[in-house]
C-alpha cells in the first residue's frame, strides 16, 4: 500500500520517465513527498525507493546528505536565517538573536504549535538584500527586528499564503511534457501541453 | 555600464515581466536560436571560440575549449550548473528568476553546437521562485517548438529537464553535481578523469556549463564572437555579472566590462557600489567568493581581469566581491567563512573534513578571547596540512577544491591583520566588540 496519494504516484511516475535512469528522480521525488507531507516520512522513502529501484536505506542515506530534505517533522513554516559573511556584515547574528526571542525557540527547534521551525542557513544567494531570510525557500530581506515581526504577523494572518505555501511545496509549476531521453515519447504524450497552472496552494498538494 | 559596453546577460532584467515568454519573444527572444540552427554546429562552436568566453562558474576555464574536449560517443549530455552556492554570489539567482528563457535559449544553442540530445538545468533547490520560472519557461519553450522534436522545423531535437537540487554547497563542484543528478550524495568524483567531458553523467561524455556562461550564448550568436571579444582585454573578454555585498552603500549585481573596470570602480563609483557604507574606511575586500584570498586597499586599482587578479595572488572566482570596513573584525570574518567550509565539507577526505572543523574551533576560540598566541602558528600549520605551502594557487591534498579553499580566508587574515589576532589574545575578547 503506497503512502503517496494516487495523484502524487502518477506525478512520481511521470518524473521518473523524464530521466534516462530512474534513480535520477530520487531527489525530485523526495521533494514531491515533502510537498505532500511537509517532511520526508519513512513510508514515503519506501515509495521513493520502489519507484527509483533502490533500497529505502539508500534513499535515507542520500536524503540525509541534503539540507532541504527533512527526515524528521518540521513546522508549517521553516524560517532560515542566513548568517554567512555578507549577511553577518549586515547584522545577521543580531537578527537571529531577535528571531530566537520572537519565536521562542533556538536554531534547530520547532515552536510548540508546529507553526515555525528555525534554521541558521548558509549563504542563500540573497546578499544584495542582507540580512536575508527564507521562509519555505521564499526570500525576504533586508530584514531588521521590526521587519521580521511584521513578517511573522503576515504569515500568521495568511496575508502571505500565496507567496509562501506551506513547507515542502517547492516548485508549483509542473512539467507539461513527458518526453523520455532522446526524444522517445513517454507516458504523458509527446504533444506540448498547456502551461502549468499556478494554484493557490500549488499544483502539488 | 561605466565603460560604455552594452549589457549582455542583463539586457532584459529591468523590463517588466522579463521572465515571461511574451516579453522574451517581444524582445528578440529565440531569434539567436533560429540563427544558430541555420548555421552548422561547427560554425556556432567557432563563434564561441572567437568570443574567448571564459566559464563564469568560478574556475574560468574557456568554454570553447571545454566543448572541444567532449569525447565522441552515441550518447552525450549537457548539464547546466545553476547550483549557485559560493557565499556572496547571487548572479545565477538573478538570471533564473529574471530571464529564464535566456538561460534556456543558451542551453539549446550549446546543445546544438555540441549535438547533444539531452540536457539538464540543475537549479539550486533553495531558488523556489527560480525553479517555478525555469519550469514555466521550459514548458513554454516546448509549446513554441524550441524544445522537443525537430526544433523550429529543423532536424535537431533536444529534451530538457529542469532538475531541483536539495541544498548542498558541494554540488556546485561539477562531478558532485553529476553524482547528485544521478540521485546520490553529492560526493565529488576522484580525478582523473579531470573532466566530465571524458566520463560524466551515467559514465557518458558530458559538458557542464554555468548558467551565466550559457546566458551569454544568444548574444554571441546574434552579434558574433568577435563583437564579444572586442569587449574587455586579453583573455578576459566580454562583460561579466559581478555580485557586490558587505559594507558598501549600494550592494547589488552589476554587469561590467571585464578588465576595463577596476575594483575601485565597483566599490566607489556612485552608479555602482557608491563607496563604503557611512563613508568608513575600506579595510579589505574579497575579490571572487570566499574561496579567494583577500585584497587590501592597495589592490583597488586592479582591473576585473582573470589573469591580473590571478597574478596578484587571488582570483575573480565566482565574481562576488565582499567589502569589509574598518569596524569589521578580520578574525570574525575569517571564522565565519571557515565555519561555512566546516559545515559544507562533504566528509570524504580527511584533511578537509577534520581540518575544517579544527580550524573552525581554533578560530572560534581566538575570536571569543580564549585563544593563545601559539594559535596563529597552529592555524597556519593546519592550513599547511590541507594545502601544503599555503600558496596561491593552492596545492591540493583532497579530491576536490573545497579543501584547498579553506585556508584562503585564515591565511589572508593572519597575513594582513596579525596584530588583530594578538589583540584578541591579549585582551581576552574581540577588540571590535564582536559586533560584525
Amino acid at each position: 500500500m503506497a503512502h503517496l496519494s494516487e495523484d502524487n504516484l502518477e506525478r512520481a511516475r511521470r518524473l521518473v520517465a523524464v530521466y534516462p535512469e530512474r534513480r535520477s528522480a530520487l531527489i525530485p521525488l523526495c521533494h514531491l513527498a515533502q510537498a505532500q507531507d511537509g517532511w520526508l516520512t519513512e513510508e514515503a522513502m519506501e515509495d521513493v525507493a520502489e519507484l527509483t529501484g533502490v533500497t529505502p536505506a539508500e534513499v535515507r542515506g542520500t536524503a540525509s546528505f541534503y539540507d532541504m530534505l527533512h527526515t524528521e517533522p518540521v513546522g508549517r513554516h521553516v524560517v532560515a536565517v542566513c548568517t554567512n559573511i555578507a549577511c553577518m556584515l549586515g547584522g545577521a547574528y543580531e537578527l537571529l538573536e531577535h528571531v530566537e526571542e520572537r519565536l521562542g525557540v533556538r536554531v534547530g527547534q520547532t515552536t510548540a504549535d508546529g507553526e515555525f521551525t528555525l534554521e541558521e542557513a548558509e549563504c542563500l544567494a540573497g546578499c544584495d538584500t542582507a540580512p536575508c531570510v527564507q521562509v519555505n525557500h521564499r526570500f525576504f530581506g533586508p530584514l531588521d527586528a521590526d521587519g521580521f515581526d511584521r513578517l511573522v504577523e503576515d504569515l500568521a494572518s495568511g496575508a502571505l499564503a500565496h507567496e509562501v505555501p506551506r513547507h515542502g511545496i517547492l516548485c508549483r509549476v509542473e512539467r507539461t511534457v513527458g518526453l523520455r531521453a532522446h526524444g522517445a515519447a513517454a507516458g504523458a504524450g509527446d504533444a506540448p501541453g498547456a502551461p502549468g497552472a499556478h494554484g493557490d496552494d500549488g499544483g502539488v498538494r | 555600464m561605466i565603460t560604455g559596453a552594452p549589457p549582455i546577460v542583463t539586457r532584459r532584467v529591468g523590463i517588466e515581466d522579463s521572465h515571461t515568454i511574451e516579453r522574451y519573444l517581444a524582445t528578440g527572444g529565440y531569434d539567436a536560436l533560429r540563427a544558430a540552427l541555420a548555421m552548422a554546429p561547427e560554425a556556432v562552436r567557432e563563434q564561441v571560440d572567437k568570443a574567448s568566453l571564459l566559464g563564469r562558474g568560478g574556475a574560468g576555464f574557456p568554454a570553447g575549449r571545454k566543448w572541444s574536449m567532449l569525447a565522441k560517443s552515441d550518447t552525450t549530455y549537457l548539464v547546466v550548473n545553476g547550483d549557485e552556492s559560493e557565499p556572496a554570489t547571487f548572479k545565477d539567482h538573478l538570471l533564473v528568476e529574471r530571464d529564464p528563457h535566456q538561460v534556456i535559449e543558451g542551453t539549446i544553442i550549446a546543445a546544438y553546437a555540441l549535438q547533444v540530445r539531452q540536457a539538464f538545468i540543475f537549479c539550486r533547490g533553495e531558488f523556489a521562485l527560480g525553479l517555478e520560472r525555469l519550469q514555466q519557461a521550459c514548458n513554454d519553450a516546448y509549446a513554441l517548438r524550441a524544445l522537443g522534436e525537430s526544433i523550429f522545423g529543423s532536424d535537431f531535437s533536444l529534451d530538457l529537464v529542469v532538475h531541483p537540487g536539495a541544498g548542498a554547497y558541494i554540488c556546485g563542484e561539477e562531478t558532485a553535481l553529476l553524482e547528485s543528478l544521478e540521485g546520490k550524495r553529492g560526493f565529488p568524483r576522484i580525478k582523473p578523469p579531470y573532466f566530465p567531458a571524458a566520463i560524466g553523467l551515467y559514465g557518458a561524455p558530458t559538458v557542464v556549463n554555468n548558467i551565466e556562461t550559457v546566458s551569454n550564448l544568444p548574444w554571441i550568436v546574434s552579434n558574433g564572437g568577435e563583437a564579444f571579444a572586442a569587449l574587455g582585454h586579453g583573455s578576459s573578454t566580454g562583460t561579466r555579472l559581478f555580485a557586490l555585498s558587505g559594507r558598501v552603500e549600494r550592494p547589488g549585481w552589476y554587469e561590467l566590462e571585464m578588465s576595463k573596470t577596476t575594483f575601485r570602480d565597483v566599490i566607489y563609483d556612485p552608479s555602482l557600489g557608491g563607496g563604503v557604507r557611512g563613508g568608513a574606511e575600506l579595510k579589505a575586500f574579497i575579490p571572487g567568493g570566499v574561496s579567494a584570498p583577500w585584497f587590501g586597499p592597495d589592490h583597488l586599482d586592479l582591473g576585473l581581469d582573470q589573469d591580473a587578479v590571478g597574478a596578484a595572488g587571488s582570483m575573480l572566482g565566482s565574481g562576488s566581491i565582499v567589502v569589509m570596513d574598518e569596524a569589521t573584525c578580520a578574525v570574525r570574518a575569517a571564522w565565519r567563512i571557515t565555519r561555512f567550509f566546516s559545515r559544507e565539507s562533504c566528509g570524504q577526505c580527511t584533511p578537509c573534513r577534520e581540518g575544517s572543523s579544527w580550524l573552525e574551533k581554533i578560530m572560534a576560540r581566538v575570536e571569543g578571547g580564549q585563544g593563545r598566541e601559539s594559535d596563529i602558528d597552529l592555524l597556519m600549520d593546519a592550513c599547511d596540512n590541507i594545502a601544503p605551502g599555503v600558496s596561491w594557487p593552492p596545492q591540493q591534498t583532497t579530491i576536490c577544491v573545497l579543501g584547498p579553499s579553506i585556508p584562503s580566508s585564515i591565511a589572508s587574515a593572519v597575513r594582513m591583520f596579525r596584530d588583530e589576532f594578538l589583540r584578541h589574545v591579549k585582551d581576552g575578547a574581540c577588540p571590535m566588540g564582536a559586533g560584525r
